[in-house]
Protein backbone atom coordinates (compact mmCIF):
# COMPACT_ATOMS: atom_id res chain seq x y z
CA UNK A 1 0.00 0.00 0.00
CA UNK A 2 1.58 3.09 -0.88
CA UNK A 3 1.52 6.05 1.14
CA UNK A 4 -0.52 9.64 -0.51
CA UNK A 5 1.88 12.23 -1.72
CA UNK A 6 0.20 15.76 0.36
CA UNK A 7 -0.49 18.10 -2.64
CA UNK A 8 0.63 15.64 -6.05
CA UNK A 9 -1.92 16.30 -8.66
CA UNK A 10 0.23 14.40 -11.30
CA UNK A 11 -0.08 14.36 -15.49
CA UNK A 12 -2.75 11.80 -16.15
CA UNK A 13 -2.36 10.19 -19.40
CA UNK A 14 -3.58 11.03 -22.47
CA UNK A 15 -6.61 8.58 -23.79
CA UNK A 16 -4.91 7.76 -26.73
CA UNK A 17 -2.21 6.33 -24.70
CA UNK A 18 -4.00 4.49 -22.36
CA UNK A 19 -2.86 0.53 -21.71
CA UNK A 20 0.51 1.29 -23.16
CA UNK A 21 2.42 2.61 -20.84
CA UNK A 22 3.44 0.17 -18.45
CA UNK A 23 3.77 1.00 -14.57
CA UNK A 24 5.80 3.12 -13.33
CA UNK A 25 6.63 4.47 -16.61
CA UNK A 26 6.19 7.90 -18.30
CA UNK A 27 6.07 9.47 -22.31
CA UNK A 28 8.27 11.23 -23.43
CA UNK A 29 9.15 12.77 -27.51
CA UNK A 30 12.46 12.79 -27.55
CA UNK A 31 15.02 10.32 -27.40
CA UNK A 32 16.76 10.17 -24.17
CA UNK A 33 20.44 8.97 -24.48
CA UNK A 34 22.28 6.67 -21.13
CA UNK A 35 24.90 4.83 -21.74
CA UNK A 36 27.80 4.03 -19.19
CA UNK A 37 30.77 5.16 -20.68
CA UNK A 38 32.09 7.44 -24.39
CA UNK A 39 30.24 6.29 -27.24
CA UNK A 40 32.59 3.92 -29.07
CA UNK A 41 33.10 4.64 -32.93
CA UNK A 42 34.12 1.49 -35.32
CA UNK A 43 34.57 2.40 -38.60
CA UNK A 44 32.25 -0.10 -40.72
CA UNK A 45 35.31 -1.51 -42.38
CA UNK A 46 35.95 -3.21 -38.99
CA UNK A 47 32.78 -3.77 -38.26
CA UNK A 48 31.52 -7.52 -37.83
CA UNK A 49 28.12 -9.29 -36.41
CA UNK A 50 29.13 -12.83 -34.96
CA UNK A 51 26.89 -15.71 -33.69
CA UNK A 52 29.47 -17.47 -31.10
CA UNK A 53 29.49 -19.32 -27.73
CA UNK A 54 27.32 -23.04 -27.97
CA UNK A 55 26.87 -23.13 -31.87
CA UNK A 56 28.32 -26.20 -33.91
CA UNK A 57 29.45 -23.67 -36.40
CA UNK A 58 29.99 -20.12 -35.44
CA UNK A 59 29.11 -17.13 -37.84
CA UNK A 60 30.05 -14.13 -39.13
CA UNK A 61 29.04 -11.06 -41.38
CA UNK A 62 30.67 -8.10 -42.29
CA UNK A 63 28.64 -4.78 -42.59
CA UNK A 64 28.18 -5.28 -46.41
CA UNK A 65 27.43 -8.64 -45.98
CA UNK A 66 24.87 -7.90 -43.28
CA UNK A 67 23.08 -5.38 -45.09
CA UNK A 68 22.65 -7.40 -47.98
CA UNK A 69 20.41 -9.54 -45.50
CA UNK A 70 16.73 -9.08 -45.99
CA UNK A 71 15.44 -6.59 -43.57
CA UNK A 72 12.28 -4.98 -42.25
CA UNK A 73 10.48 -2.53 -40.86
CA UNK A 74 9.61 -2.22 -36.87
CA UNK A 75 7.32 0.03 -35.79
CA UNK A 76 7.11 -0.59 -31.65
CA UNK A 77 6.55 1.43 -28.14
CA UNK A 78 9.86 1.15 -25.99
CA UNK A 79 10.03 1.65 -22.48
CA UNK A 80 13.28 2.51 -20.73
CA UNK A 81 14.00 1.25 -17.00
CA UNK A 82 14.74 4.63 -16.10
CA UNK A 83 11.02 5.22 -17.13
CA UNK A 84 10.54 6.75 -20.04
CA UNK A 85 8.74 5.18 -22.74
CA UNK A 86 8.52 6.40 -26.48
CA UNK A 87 5.19 5.05 -28.73
CA UNK A 88 5.44 4.10 -32.45
CA UNK A 89 9.17 3.95 -32.72
CA UNK A 90 10.03 3.20 -36.14
CA UNK A 91 13.49 1.21 -37.33
CA UNK A 92 14.99 -0.91 -39.76
CA UNK A 93 16.84 -4.00 -39.19
CA UNK A 94 17.55 -7.29 -39.44
CA UNK A 95 15.62 -10.06 -37.58
CA UNK A 96 17.55 -11.85 -35.51
CA UNK A 97 16.06 -15.20 -36.94
CA UNK A 98 17.46 -14.43 -40.22
CA UNK A 99 20.99 -14.13 -38.40
CA UNK A 100 20.29 -17.42 -36.58
CA UNK A 101 18.90 -19.60 -39.29
CA UNK A 102 21.09 -22.86 -39.79
CA UNK A 103 22.62 -22.47 -36.19
CA UNK A 104 22.45 -25.84 -34.86
CA UNK A 105 22.51 -25.09 -30.49
CA UNK A 106 21.64 -26.51 -27.47
CA UNK A 107 21.55 -23.03 -25.96
CA UNK A 108 18.51 -21.43 -24.13
CA UNK A 109 20.21 -18.33 -23.12
CA UNK A 110 22.56 -15.74 -25.41
CA UNK A 111 24.93 -12.71 -24.53
CA UNK A 112 24.50 -10.14 -26.43
CA UNK A 113 28.26 -8.33 -27.00
CA UNK A 114 29.01 -4.89 -28.03
CA UNK A 115 31.61 -2.01 -28.65
CA UNK A 116 33.05 -0.57 -25.40
CA UNK A 117 32.70 -3.97 -23.49
CA UNK A 118 28.73 -3.62 -22.62
CA UNK A 119 27.33 -6.95 -22.56
CA UNK A 120 23.43 -8.06 -21.46
CA UNK A 121 22.00 -11.59 -21.18
CA UNK A 122 18.44 -12.40 -22.36
CA UNK A 123 16.90 -15.72 -23.21
CA UNK A 124 17.31 -17.52 -26.49
CA UNK A 125 13.43 -17.25 -27.24
CA UNK A 126 12.47 -13.88 -26.48
CA UNK A 127 15.41 -13.42 -29.78
CA UNK A 128 13.25 -15.21 -31.79
CA UNK A 129 10.01 -15.74 -33.17
CA UNK A 130 9.48 -12.38 -34.63
CA UNK A 131 10.68 -10.69 -31.41
CA UNK A 132 14.23 -9.40 -32.23
CA UNK A 133 16.20 -7.44 -34.55
CA UNK A 134 19.40 -6.18 -35.08
CA UNK A 135 18.52 -2.39 -36.31
CA UNK A 136 20.60 -0.35 -38.42
CA UNK A 137 17.89 3.08 -38.98
CA UNK A 138 16.24 4.85 -36.78
CA UNK A 139 13.01 7.29 -38.39
CA UNK A 140 14.37 6.77 -42.09
CA UNK A 141 17.93 7.50 -40.82
CA UNK A 142 21.58 5.81 -40.41
CA UNK A 143 21.39 4.87 -36.81
CA UNK A 144 22.84 7.61 -34.84
CA UNK A 145 26.21 6.82 -33.01
CA UNK A 146 24.64 8.05 -29.98
CA UNK A 147 21.82 5.41 -29.50
CA UNK A 148 23.91 2.47 -30.99
CA UNK A 149 24.65 3.50 -34.55
CA UNK A 150 25.75 1.56 -36.53
CA UNK A 151 23.82 -1.12 -35.10
CA UNK A 152 21.97 -1.92 -31.54
CA UNK A 153 19.66 -5.06 -30.65
CA UNK A 154 15.71 -4.08 -30.66
CA UNK A 155 13.93 -6.32 -28.19
CA UNK A 156 11.33 -3.80 -27.70
CA UNK A 157 9.11 -6.25 -25.41
CA UNK A 158 12.12 -6.08 -23.08
CA UNK A 159 13.27 -2.93 -20.61
CA UNK A 160 15.32 -1.23 -23.51
CA UNK A 161 18.95 -1.86 -21.59
CA UNK A 162 18.18 -5.31 -23.20
CA UNK A 163 18.30 -3.56 -26.69
CA UNK A 164 21.94 -3.47 -26.51
CA UNK A 165 23.90 -0.63 -28.61
CA UNK A 166 26.97 -1.17 -30.76
CA UNK A 167 25.99 -4.66 -30.65
CA UNK A 168 29.01 -6.82 -32.14
CA UNK A 169 27.45 -10.40 -31.88
CA UNK A 170 25.34 -12.97 -29.73
CA UNK A 171 27.64 -15.78 -27.55
CA UNK A 172 24.41 -18.56 -27.32
CA UNK A 173 24.72 -20.02 -23.59
CA UNK A 174 23.58 -23.44 -22.14
CA UNK A 175 22.94 -21.18 -18.53
CA UNK A 176 21.77 -17.69 -17.99
CA UNK A 177 24.43 -15.49 -16.92
CA UNK A 178 24.25 -11.83 -15.92
CA UNK A 179 25.80 -9.31 -18.29
CA UNK A 180 26.52 -5.31 -17.52
CA UNK A 181 23.43 -3.68 -15.72
CA UNK A 182 22.68 -7.07 -14.62
CA UNK A 183 25.74 -7.53 -12.73
CA UNK A 184 24.53 -4.42 -11.05
CA UNK A 185 21.00 -5.17 -9.79
CA UNK A 186 19.37 -5.13 -12.59
CA UNK A 187 16.67 -7.29 -13.09
CA UNK A 188 17.87 -10.70 -15.45
CA UNK A 189 14.90 -10.53 -17.56
CA UNK A 190 13.64 -7.11 -17.39
CA UNK A 191 9.75 -6.81 -18.41
CA UNK A 192 8.57 -4.43 -17.93
CA UNK A 193 4.77 -5.04 -18.15
CA UNK A 194 5.62 -6.53 -14.65
CA UNK A 195 7.68 -4.18 -13.70
CA UNK A 196 10.92 -5.94 -13.46
CA UNK A 197 13.33 -3.42 -13.07
CA UNK A 198 15.48 -4.42 -10.63
CA UNK A 199 16.57 -8.13 -8.73
CA UNK A 200 13.83 -9.16 -6.95
CA UNK A 201 10.88 -7.20 -8.45
CA UNK B 1 30.00 -19.19 -15.70
CA UNK B 2 29.07 -18.39 -12.00
CA UNK B 3 25.78 -16.25 -11.13
CA UNK B 4 26.00 -13.14 -9.77
CA UNK B 5 25.02 -13.45 -5.67
CA UNK B 6 21.47 -12.88 -4.95
CA UNK B 7 20.24 -9.96 -4.33
CA UNK B 8 18.08 -8.61 -1.50
CA UNK B 9 14.96 -7.19 -2.92
CA UNK B 10 14.66 -3.56 -3.46
CA UNK B 11 11.31 -2.62 -1.36
CA UNK B 12 9.99 0.91 -1.29
CA UNK B 13 11.01 2.83 2.12
CA UNK B 14 9.68 6.03 3.89
CA UNK B 15 11.66 8.90 3.87
CA UNK B 16 10.76 12.38 6.29
CA UNK B 17 11.90 15.40 4.90
CA UNK B 18 14.01 16.58 7.95
CA UNK B 19 14.91 19.73 5.81
CA UNK B 20 14.86 21.48 2.11
CA UNK B 21 17.87 23.49 1.34
CA UNK B 22 16.94 26.28 -1.75
CA UNK B 23 21.00 25.48 -3.66
CA UNK B 24 19.81 28.36 -6.59
CA UNK B 25 16.62 29.80 -7.89
CA UNK B 26 15.72 26.23 -9.67
CA UNK B 27 16.99 23.31 -7.37
CA UNK B 28 16.26 22.22 -4.01
CA UNK B 29 17.94 19.50 -1.90
CA UNK B 30 15.62 17.49 -0.05
CA UNK B 31 17.54 15.86 3.08
CA UNK B 32 15.34 12.87 3.63
CA UNK B 33 15.56 10.83 7.58
CA UNK B 34 15.21 6.97 6.11
CA UNK B 35 14.98 4.63 9.22
CA UNK B 36 16.71 1.57 8.01
CA UNK B 37 18.42 2.55 5.40
CA UNK B 38 21.04 -0.14 4.11
CA UNK B 39 23.78 2.53 3.15
CA UNK B 40 24.99 3.70 -0.48
CA UNK B 41 27.82 4.38 -2.54
CA UNK B 42 28.54 7.96 -3.62
CA UNK B 43 27.41 8.04 -7.03
CA UNK B 44 24.35 5.55 -6.81
CA UNK B 45 20.58 6.89 -6.76
CA UNK B 46 17.06 6.53 -5.87
CA UNK B 47 13.72 5.79 -7.22
CA UNK B 48 11.45 8.09 -6.03
CA UNK B 49 7.18 7.49 -6.36
CA UNK B 50 4.40 9.83 -5.70
CA UNK B 51 0.81 9.21 -5.23
CA UNK B 52 -2.06 11.56 -5.81
CA UNK B 53 -5.53 11.12 -3.63
CA UNK B 54 -6.99 8.87 -6.60
CA UNK B 55 -3.80 7.04 -6.38
CA UNK B 56 -2.22 7.93 -9.41
CA UNK B 57 1.49 7.21 -8.63
CA UNK B 58 4.69 8.68 -11.10
CA UNK B 59 8.53 7.79 -10.36
CA UNK B 60 11.44 9.38 -11.27
CA UNK B 61 15.21 8.50 -10.44
CA UNK B 62 17.21 10.98 -8.53
CA UNK B 63 21.15 10.68 -7.45
CA UNK B 64 21.93 11.03 -4.19
CA UNK B 65 23.78 13.89 -3.12
CA UNK B 66 24.71 12.66 0.25
CA UNK B 67 27.52 11.21 1.10
CA UNK B 68 27.62 7.01 2.54
CA UNK B 69 28.83 8.38 5.74
CA UNK B 70 25.75 9.93 7.49
CA UNK B 71 23.58 6.69 8.10
CA UNK B 72 19.66 6.64 7.56
CA UNK B 73 20.07 10.57 6.32
CA UNK B 74 19.72 10.82 2.48
CA UNK B 75 20.01 14.59 0.18
CA UNK B 76 18.56 13.98 -3.10
CA UNK B 77 18.75 17.83 -5.13
CA UNK B 78 16.31 18.25 -7.99
CA UNK B 79 16.38 20.76 -10.34
CA UNK B 80 12.56 21.83 -11.49
CA UNK B 81 12.01 21.30 -14.95
CA UNK B 82 8.98 23.76 -16.07
CA UNK B 83 7.18 20.80 -17.93
CA UNK B 84 7.81 18.03 -15.23
CA UNK B 85 5.84 15.79 -13.51
CA UNK B 86 7.49 14.98 -10.60
CA UNK B 87 10.49 18.18 -9.95
CA UNK B 88 8.22 20.75 -9.69
CA UNK B 89 6.32 19.00 -6.54
CA UNK B 90 9.51 18.36 -4.99
CA UNK B 91 10.99 21.53 -5.38
CA UNK B 92 7.93 23.63 -4.91
CA UNK B 93 5.52 21.64 -2.92
CA UNK B 94 7.31 19.44 -0.81
CA UNK B 95 7.56 20.43 3.04
CA UNK B 96 9.38 19.55 6.44
CA UNK B 97 7.66 16.61 7.92
CA UNK B 98 5.77 15.52 4.66
CA UNK B 99 6.96 12.04 3.70
CA UNK B 100 8.19 10.67 0.43
CA UNK B 101 8.55 6.55 -0.99
CA UNK B 102 11.96 6.05 -2.17
CA UNK B 103 13.65 2.46 -3.19
CA UNK B 104 17.47 2.15 -3.00
CA UNK B 105 20.43 1.96 -3.64
CA UNK B 106 20.18 1.36 -7.62
CA UNK B 107 23.09 1.50 -9.66
CA UNK B 108 26.86 0.27 -9.14
CA UNK B 109 29.14 1.36 -11.97
CA UNK B 110 28.89 4.76 -11.44
CA UNK B 111 30.47 5.00 -8.17
CA UNK B 112 33.48 6.12 -6.29
CA UNK B 113 34.99 5.29 -2.67
CA UNK B 114 38.39 5.88 -1.12
CA UNK B 115 39.44 2.93 -1.46
CA UNK B 116 39.10 2.91 -5.00
CA UNK B 117 42.17 5.46 -5.52
CA UNK B 118 43.14 8.16 -7.64
CA UNK B 119 43.60 10.47 -9.15
CA UNK B 120 40.31 11.76 -9.64
CA UNK B 121 38.71 13.81 -11.92
CA UNK B 122 35.42 14.71 -12.22
CA UNK B 123 33.45 16.68 -14.89
CA UNK B 124 29.85 18.44 -14.08
CA UNK B 125 27.23 20.00 -15.93
CA UNK B 126 24.33 21.76 -14.15
CA UNK B 127 22.68 19.12 -11.82
CA UNK B 128 24.99 16.85 -12.70
CA UNK B 129 26.89 17.76 -10.07
CA UNK B 130 24.35 15.42 -7.58
CA UNK B 131 26.25 12.59 -7.92
CA UNK B 132 29.83 14.21 -7.68
CA UNK B 133 28.97 16.02 -4.69
CA UNK B 134 28.54 12.56 -3.43
CA UNK B 135 32.04 11.68 -3.86
CA UNK B 136 33.04 15.09 -3.02
CA UNK B 137 31.84 14.79 0.40
CA UNK B 138 32.67 11.26 0.88
CA UNK B 139 36.05 11.86 -0.16
CA UNK B 140 36.10 14.55 2.81
CA UNK B 141 34.12 12.45 5.41
CA UNK B 142 37.09 10.01 5.47
CA UNK B 143 40.09 12.89 5.11
CA UNK B 144 40.82 11.87 2.33
CA UNK B 145 43.67 13.67 0.49
CA UNK B 146 43.15 11.73 -3.22
CA UNK B 147 44.65 14.00 -5.65
CA UNK B 148 40.85 15.46 -7.20
CA UNK B 149 39.74 17.93 -9.76
CA UNK B 150 36.48 19.25 -9.78
CA UNK B 151 35.45 20.69 -13.49
CA UNK B 152 32.13 21.99 -13.26
CA UNK B 153 30.28 23.96 -16.13
CA UNK B 154 26.89 26.11 -15.28
CA UNK B 155 25.13 28.49 -16.34
CA UNK B 156 25.63 31.86 -14.27
CA UNK B 157 27.19 31.99 -10.87
CA UNK B 158 23.66 31.64 -9.58
CA UNK B 159 23.16 28.63 -11.35
CA UNK B 160 26.07 27.00 -9.62
CA UNK B 161 24.79 24.46 -6.70
CA UNK B 162 26.82 24.13 -3.82
CA UNK B 163 29.34 27.10 -4.53
CA UNK B 164 29.72 27.82 -0.77
CA UNK B 165 30.41 24.17 -0.08
CA UNK B 166 32.66 23.55 -3.07
CA UNK B 167 34.63 26.81 -2.16
CA UNK B 168 34.98 25.11 1.51
CA UNK B 169 35.80 21.62 0.62
CA UNK B 170 38.60 23.11 -1.86
CA UNK B 171 39.88 25.60 1.50
CA UNK B 172 39.92 23.10 4.10
CA UNK B 173 40.48 19.82 2.56
CA UNK B 174 43.57 18.29 0.71
CA UNK B 175 44.15 17.85 -2.93
CA UNK B 176 40.93 19.24 -3.90
CA UNK B 177 40.97 21.95 -6.98
CA UNK B 178 37.90 23.17 -8.03
CA UNK B 179 37.53 24.75 -11.74
CA UNK B 180 34.03 26.79 -12.78
CA UNK B 181 33.29 27.33 -15.88
CA UNK B 182 30.12 30.32 -16.76
CA UNK B 183 28.62 29.78 -19.90
CA UNK B 184 26.24 32.63 -20.55
CA UNK B 185 26.65 35.15 -18.20
CA UNK B 186 29.56 35.63 -15.91
CA UNK B 187 29.98 38.89 -13.27
CA UNK B 188 32.30 41.40 -13.99
CA UNK B 189 36.27 40.38 -13.58
CA UNK B 190 35.26 37.12 -13.53
CA UNK B 191 38.05 34.60 -13.25
CA UNK B 192 37.06 31.46 -14.70
CA UNK B 193 36.38 29.90 -18.01
CA UNK B 194 33.60 31.74 -19.73
CA UNK B 195 32.57 28.78 -22.25
CA UNK B 196 31.36 25.58 -22.30
CA UNK B 197 33.41 22.64 -21.58
CA UNK B 198 35.92 21.75 -24.87
CA UNK B 199 39.16 19.74 -25.39
CA UNK B 200 41.51 22.64 -25.13
CA UNK B 201 39.82 23.50 -21.83
CA UNK B 202 40.03 19.57 -20.68
CA UNK B 203 44.08 19.69 -21.58
CA UNK B 204 44.26 22.53 -19.12
CA UNK B 205 42.73 21.08 -16.50
CA UNK B 206 42.44 17.23 -16.67
CA UNK B 207 45.92 15.24 -15.74
CA UNK B 208 47.73 13.80 -18.77
CA UNK B 209 46.44 10.08 -19.43
CA UNK B 210 49.58 8.60 -18.14
CA UNK B 211 48.62 9.33 -14.70
CA UNK B 212 45.46 7.24 -15.04
CA UNK B 213 42.77 9.52 -13.22
CA UNK B 214 39.71 8.08 -12.90
CA UNK B 215 36.69 10.11 -14.49
CA UNK B 216 33.22 10.44 -13.80
CA UNK B 217 31.34 12.52 -15.74
CA UNK B 218 27.66 13.80 -15.49
CA UNK B 219 25.35 16.26 -17.14
CA UNK B 220 22.73 16.65 -19.91
CA UNK B 221 23.53 14.14 -22.85
CA UNK B 222 25.09 16.69 -24.92
CA UNK B 223 27.85 17.72 -22.68
CA UNK B 224 28.75 14.13 -21.84
CA UNK B 225 28.88 13.08 -25.33
CA UNK B 226 31.76 16.22 -26.23
CA UNK B 227 33.58 15.83 -22.82
CA UNK B 228 33.69 12.02 -23.50
CA UNK B 229 35.04 12.28 -26.74
CA UNK B 230 36.94 14.92 -26.14
CA UNK B 231 38.83 12.59 -23.30
CA UNK B 232 39.36 9.86 -25.77
CA UNK B 233 40.42 11.94 -28.03
CA UNK B 234 43.10 13.40 -25.42
CA UNK B 235 44.50 9.88 -25.33
CA UNK B 236 42.47 8.76 -22.12
CA UNK B 237 41.24 5.06 -21.68
CA UNK B 238 37.26 4.38 -22.59
CA UNK B 239 37.24 2.16 -19.55
CA UNK B 240 38.13 4.66 -17.35
CA UNK B 241 35.50 7.22 -18.23
CA UNK B 242 32.33 6.45 -16.66
CA UNK B 243 29.19 8.50 -17.76
CA UNK B 244 25.87 9.12 -16.37
CA UNK B 245 23.61 11.88 -17.84
CA UNK B 246 20.78 14.13 -16.46
CA UNK B 247 18.17 15.19 -19.58
CA UNK B 248 15.42 16.99 -19.52
CA UNK B 249 13.21 13.70 -20.35
CA UNK B 250 9.82 15.40 -18.87
CA UNK B 251 10.48 14.65 -15.09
Amino acid sequence: MSVFSRGFKGRRRDADTRGRLPPGQYLVRGFPVLSAGPTPRTPLAEWTFSITGEVDEPKSWTWEQFRALPSETITRDIHCVTKWSKLDTTWEGVSVDTLLAGVETAADYVMAFCDGGYTTNLPLEDLSGGKAWVAFAYDGQPLEPEHGGPARLLVPHLYFWKSAKWVRGLQLMKDDSPGFWETYGYHMYGDPWREQRYSGD
Amino acid sequence: MARAAVQRRLSWRLGEVAELIDETPRVRSVVLGVAGWPGHRAGQHVDVRLTADDGYQAQRSYSIASAPDTPERLALTVERLDDGEVSPYLVGELRVGDTLELRGPIGGYFVWDVGMGGPLLLIAGGSGICPLMAMLRHRAARGSAVPTRLLYSSRSLEDVIYRDELHRLMATGKGLEVFHTLTRVQPPEWPGYRRRIDQDMLAEVTWPPDLHPLVFVCGPTPLVESVATALVQLGHEPGRIKTERFGPTGG
